[in-house]
């Protein structure tokens, strides 16, 4: 008996999940690892499904170049299990939605509290700078910054916003004292 | 001198570097996974060519993407470049970049911007 009420649930789950991927007009959604043929598979999957709706040529690239910085950055930046090896990629929740009048990329995922601080000045100074302060950012950031390990350039944000034309939105959720969550949205016009 | 040819896919660029026929060439996709190594070859080849470089050198780059990890590498060979030209040889960049791509051509005055290199800005179509 449990175990048909649980099948209930879960079937009620999914058709829930389908009705509210569909109420936002979610295109995608993933949690997992990202690696690169994660990456790859998004992108190319996002591309040909723009290509089929004819999707102006500058909106796909955005959207293309926005995927991949958001992608790279939960794999390069996402906190990970104590248990985890070096090797492991990031893992986090990815969702596209596509709507009236632009589309919506999303992230979530899990970092040590103790960043938030930095990330947050980040995120604010890159969301006060107009374009040209953006380049100017973006160019001293690539003369200076260095690559990582993990092979990030510290770019990621400032080519988002610079793309986009718009703020980053962002979030950040209480998970416990050590961890916290770190939703990031970022929206591409379709005009 | 060795020539390099690698052929592009959907997440590397295509890329000639032939000294003999004085080609040099970046062009595609850029978005490997491991760009530090992806682009070592590259560096390396620009500094043993630094040796006995052309009379003229041209590199002409022609991408219609590159992330952001592969944009500080891409600035890694121009810094080589202006080297070059520091040394008071002849260099030329070429920025290709299709007619309808503002980012790409913006790519390319940011980059003419920080590096200390003549620089060229040739706009195509697609079509």
């Amino acid at each position: 008996m449990a175990e048909i009420v649980n099948r209930h649930n879960f079937l009620d789950f999914v058709y829930d999940f389908y009705l509210k991927m569909k109420s936002k007009d979610v295109n995608l959604v993933y949690e997992g690892e990202i690696t690169h043929q994660i990456t790859k598979a998004f992108t190319s999957l996002t591309e040909s499904k723009m290509l089929r709706e004819e999707e102006p040529n500058t909106v796909q690239k955005k959207v293309f170049h926005v995927m991949v910085e958001c992608l790279q950055n939960i794999s390069k930046h996402a906190s990970q299990p104590e248990t985890a090896t070096d090797e492991k990629e990031g893992k986090g929740i990815f969702m596209i939605s596509k709507g009236e009048s632009e589309y919506l990329v999303t992230t979530g995922n899990t970092i040590p509290t103790e960043k938030i601080d930095g990330l947050r000045y980040m995120l604010e100074n890159i969301n006060n700078l107009d374009k040209e302060g953006l380049k100017k950012l973006y160019k001293q950031q690539i003369r200076e910054g260095r690559l990582s390990e993990k092979g990030g350039a510290g770019l990621g944000f400032i080519d988002i916003a610079k793309k986009t034309g718009r703020p980053l939105e962002y979030h950040f959720l209480t998970v416990d004292k050590d961890e916290s969550f770190f939703v990031l949205t970022s929206s591409i016009s379709r005009k | 001198m060795q020539v390099i040819k690698i052929k592009g896919s959907d997440d590397t660029p295509t890329i000639i570097l032939d000294a003999e026929n004085n080609i040099m060439e970046i062009s595609g996709r850029s978005l490997p996974e491991d760009v530090a190594s992806f682009y070592e070859p590259v560096l390396e080849w620009l500094d043993e060519y630094a040796q006995s470089p052309n009379e003229k050198t041209i590199l002409d780059f022609k991408l219609v993407y590159f992330n952001t990890a592969s944009s500080k590498l891409l600035l890694d060979i121009l810094l080589k470049l202006e080297d070059l030209s520091d040394e008071g040889n002849e260099v030329l960049v070429r920025w290709h970049y299709p007619d309808d791509d503002e980012d790409m051509e913006e790519a390319g005055e940011e980059y003419a911007d920080i590096v200390d290199v003549p620089f060229e800005q040739i706009s195509y179509s697609l079509d």
